[in-house]
């Protein structure tokens, strides 16, 4: 008898968990982990399923998997930061629209000593050039995300070639990579919303930051239909009409200033 | 030593405060794996009988590849079932990449080749003259079985919360499977993976607390119908 008990406990359970129907119109998200991690696609998509139409599947990752599942047809929108990679995505035909709406600014972090003297340094690329000179640890993301891009073009800036024992490649999100930097005492470069939002949790300190090179950009870009018929179109305009809406404008300019004292994220784009 | 304290300090309070959120991601963690595991079980053990008392060439070869699927890698598993279920692939439109679904289909079959061998094992431990007997008897083949299924229940039982306890500790395949999505595929591993490293440690203890009390729960429970059954022999 207590078996019998137990056993339908049990199958209440897997019942419960089939009955639970799916949502109908799904829309895939293809976007970065700094966008995740500081809290901000949350805030943003509860309101935009509020009405219960649509349900966002967001899958956080790098700009360079994003925008590969977008070349696969996965993804039904992406919301990126890689402006050379997003032209020639948008150029080879996987998407359509490229709308550039957002943008924050990387910072260049590193240990409290700065071993490598980096604090001063105006320019990022002489802040790089220290850090190599210095054989100072870096941890890099190397995963093809935004911000290694960016990453890879200021180290192409310094003239310096990151290889050799101070460079850590991490293979990881930003969130990862910061740990990693933290506990190793190295320096990296991170967008400044992610190092915000973790702030509390790190000892790293903003070594260098304000060169033009630092601007970060945000971009969304629309599945081409064209190309890929199963791309649930009609869910990603509505998505990308939501996100360059001025209510959406107002939500993401406000965002931030009450937990972190300051704007994360600042809107390029007139919102209609 | 300090933040260790002040981290399950913390996590203690989010526990007994009744965060939803945690109290949702701990259902589905408990939901997917133990369908998952329901459906290993309805396939392997009648799969792992069959294999144990039917003879047939190379039955050597597929004893020892189940064997080996017991030890299958779980980030493995989740990458084919990605490549399978994403839209350009061939079960692309089922539309189950990063849903519960797809994750269950993931986690069987990581389950599979578990309670598979070890019903084999089960089975072939029953003594052959007991077996021929009920055929003698006029049993069916499938009949036999379940005799024998009867007898060796506790060595599936056995099977069940092994298997189990592999699913509700993964997070390779959910992870590439499921893609971590709040509110829709975040398990409670993934959700560990996540918090640790935004340094969110009171968050990760907490969760890793969770986890743990699931596996005591249900392995409590699996106990209690396999004990019973000792008694009531």
């Amino acid at each position: 008898m207590k078996n019998n008990l137990v056993l339908a406990a049990l199958g209440a359970l897997l019942l419960a968990g089939c009955a639970k129907s799916e949502p109908k119109n799904i829309i895939r998200l293809a976007t970065t982990t700094s966008v995740r991690d500081t809290g901000l696609l949350d805030m943003l998509n509860e309101t935009f399923q509020k009405d219960g139409k649509y349900t966002l599947q967001a899958i956080a990752v790098g700009s360079g998997q994003a925008m590969q599942l977008g070349r696969t047809g996965e993804a039904d929108i992406l919301w990126v930061h890689s402006p050379d990679d997003e032209k020639k995505f948008v150029e080879e035909g996987y998407g359509i629209e490229r709308t550039t709406f957002l943008h924050n600014d990387f910072v260049i972090l590193g240990p409290e000593a700065d071993p490598a003297k980096v604090k001063g340094a105006k320019k990022a690329e002489e802040a790089f050039r220290k850090i190599a000179e210095a054989k100072a640890g870096f941890v890099s993301r190397a995963d093809q995300s935004g911000t290694h891009k960016k990453e890879l073009k200021l180290w192409a800036a310094a003239k310096v070639k990151p290889a050799g024992k101070f460079y850590l490649e991490a293979g990881q999100g930003m969130a990862g990579t910061l740990s990693i930097a933290e506990e190793k005492k190295a320096y990296v470069l991170a967008d400044r919303s992610t190092w915000l939002s973790m702030a509390k949790n790190l000892k790293l300190g903003i070594v260098s930051e304000g060169d033009d090179l630092l601007i970060n950009r945000y971009s969304l870009i629309l599945a081409n239909p064209a190309k890929f018929p199963k791309v649930n179109a009609p869910g990603a305009r509505a998505y990308f009409d939501f996100v360059l809406s001025k209510p959406a404008k107002e939500l993401i300019e406000k965002f931030g200033v009450e937990k972190y004292g300051q704007q994360l994220f600042f809107y390029d784009y007139a919102a209609k | 030593m300090e933040f260790i304290l002040e981290g399950f300090r913390k996590a203690l309070q989010l526990i007994f405060s009744g965060n939803p959120e945690i109290f949702a991601i701990a259902r589905l963690s408990l939901t997917v794996s133990l369908l998952a595991t329901a459906f290993a079980v309805l396939a392997g053990v009648p799969l792992g009988s069959w294999i144990a008392v039917k003879k047939f060439p190379l039955k050597k070869l597929l004893i020892a590849l189940v064997n080996t699927g017991m030890g299958l890698p779980p980030v493995v598993a989740g990458l084919v079932v990605m490549l399978f279920l994403a839209r350009s692939g061939p079960l692309g439109f089922l539309n189950w990449l990063y849903t519960p679904k797809g994750m269950i289909i993931a986690q069987f079959i990581i389950a599979l080749p578990i309670i598979t061998a070890l019903s084999v094992s089960a089975m072939q431990n029953v003594d052959p003259k007991f077996y021929n007997q009920i055929l003698a008897l006029g049993a069916s083949d499938r009949q036999a079985i379940w005799v024998c299924l009867k007898e060796i229940r506790l060595t599936i039982v056995a099977a069940v919360i092994a298997g189990f306890g592999r699913l509700v500790a993964e997070v390779g395949a959910v992870m590439i499977v499921g893609g971590n999505i709040r509110h829709q595929t975040r398990m409670l591993t993934t959700a560990t993976v996540m918090e640790t490293q935004m340094g969110n440690f009171d968050m990760a203890i907490a969760i890793g607390l969770v986890l743990l009390a699931l596996g005591f729960v249900v392995n409590l429970a699996l106990t209690i119908i396999q004990q019973n059954k000792v008694l009531t022999r």
